[in-house]
């Protein structure tokens, strides 16, 4: 039960609560679908979006999902608020705190800051990504994605190829695939797959992307965070994308009934080809869609727990 | 515990409803919906009964869950459980009849008022149930009542039925065991 608490990781989450997490979700799909996309399940709650990094299917999913639970929602991007002026995170959250807000959802670029803030304010905390620590919603979207396909989760195979190490998406999806029983494989540049992986989250790591793709049920591509990435981790691009790219010869390796994911946005050409983005196997719009429902199963989830 | 109707009692009951519903013929063609989850199965045995009598084509059936409409949120030891809504059916061209099994405090008649609000706007809304047991917390009535009595909030009514398992239909009142962290 998440009820009254905040959501800062998939670290120590149980596979019962994930499953319920998701059982929720496929709650709120539905509502998506209706002429009036809205339900009073927390009308008068205030839910603020602090994102201090670039986003467009976190936020704006966030907001959707906040606005089809009847909360008000206000957002802050850092240009345009004080954090310009210099502001601490932790001043500009105790003053959001002091306006009575019921959550605050966090993107910030230093891993732990959600954690930070949690211990500090009587709002509660949902993490919308904390640098390259975890993506907790990313993940339980993903985790929804792959039980729809396969009814399951537990046994599958899931290959996560590419840029391991700045990834929380990797990092949250390798805690949680761990917990609900799927086996992970990695590969990618040796450059951005740290040497403790397999040891530290019980997964596999692989010499190719092929290898990893071989009879997987779950191909999941990571973007190439080229703004994280300082010069000297790949030789170029276009190296990049003829080593460890996946287009659909890689992708025939997999599974017949495999899918292949992407947390968004995609580097086309890059990490992935533009045919199997759009191809037949591709879910990634599919994940979008579980983002609103994963997003307002959890503020339901962590605010509606008490009367109105 | 005691029985206050069984299986026959219950197929007597119901069959009543659907003379009453169909009885009103100006209100047709009806839109049955049960209220998720007790009413699920009572709205698809009156919606097989009413369309006996008055014509498949004069009766649609569809589902409501009021799980995200509730006035109290969930409690502190509940996972709650999202149910599916079912309106496949434009509500302006029928009068809706909510069903439940037991109608108790009214708030969730209440939930499933809005819910139907939200699909659409019927020509008129009855309510259909199987049991009213009083003590009413909002002004709400039933329209169509299978069985009337008077209970205490310290007792509890339980409607049994073959669809979810139970050996045999039932309606049962007994005393209320008080849980901690339960809902009333």
């Amino acid at each position: 039960m998440i009820a009254g608490k905040h959501l800062l990781g998939m670290r120590g989450m149980s596979a019962s609560t994930i499953h319920h997490i998701l059982d929720a979700a496929e709650g709120f799909r539905g509502i998506s679908r209706r002429t009036i996309k809205k339900v009073p399940s927390l009308r008068g709650r205030t839910v603020l979006s602090v994102f201090y990094e670039a986003s467009t299917r976190t936020r704006v999913s966030f907001e959707l999902a906040t606005k089809r639970l009847s909360a008000d929602s206000v957002n802050i991007a850092s240009s345009g608020s004080s954090a310009e002026k210099g502001e601490t995170l932790l001043d500009t959250a105790k003053n959001l705190d002091a306006m009575q807000c019921d959550a605050i959802i966090l993107r910030h670029s230093a891993s732990g800051a959600p954690h930070y803030i949690a211990d500090r304010v009587a709002a509660r905390v949902i993490n919308a990504g904390d640098g390259q620590h975890e993506h907790p919603t990313q993940s339980l979207l993903d985790l929804l994605t792959m039980r729809q396909c396969f009814g399951k989760l537990e046994g599958l195979e899931v290959a996560i190829c590419g840029d391991i190490a700045h990834s929380r998406v990797a990092r949250s999806n390798l805690i949680a695939l761990k917990e609900v029983g799927a086996r992970v494989r990695v590969a990618g540049p040796r450059t951005l797959v740290p040497a403790e992986l397999a040891e530290t989250y019980g997964c596999e790591v692989l010499p190719s992307i092929a290898q990893a793709v071989d009879g997987a049920h779950v191909v999941m591509a990571l973007r190439l965070q080229k703004e994280r990435m300082t010069a000297g981790l790949l030789p170029s691009l276009r190296e990049y994308a003829i080593e460890f790219g996946i287009n659909a010869r890689v992708l025939a390796r997999a599974r017949p009934e495999a899918i292949l994911m992407h947390p968004g946005p995609v580097n086309r050409g890059v990490e992935l080809s533009s045919d199997v983005v759009d191809g037949p196997r591709s879910v990634i719009l599919d994940q979008v869609e579980n983002g609103v429902a994963v997003r307002a199963a959890v503020l339901y989830l962590v605010l509606g727990g008490e009367a109105a | 515990m005691t029985r206050v109707l069984d299986a026959a009692g219950i197929a007597k009951a119901l069959a009543a409803m659907a003379d009453a519903i169909a009885g009103r013929a100006e209100d047709g063609p009806w839109a049955i919906v049960g209220i998720r989850r007790g009413g699920e199965h009572l709205a698809r045995r009156l919606t097989e009964l009413l369309r006996a009598k008055v014509g498949r084509d004069k009766v649609v059936l569809g589902f409501v869950d009021i799980t995200l409409y509730r006035d109290d949120g969930f409690g502190p030891n509940d996972w709650p459980e999202i149910g599916a809504t079912d309106i496949l059916f434009a509500p302006r061209d029928y009068t809706v009849v909510l069903v439940d099994d037991v109608l108790y405090t009214g708030r969730t008649v209440r939930s499933a008022l809005d819910v139907m609000l939200d699909y659409g706007r019927p020509r008129a809304v009855r309510l259909a149930v199987l049991v009213d047991r009083g003590l009413r917390e909002l002004p709400i009535s039933a329209d169509f009542v299978g069985h009337r009595m008077t209970t205490t909030a310290n007792e509890r009514v339980d409607v049994r039925l073959t669809e979810s398992g139970a050996a045999d239909d039932a309606v049962e009142v007994s005393e209320r065991v008080h849980k901690k962290g339960g809902r009333a």
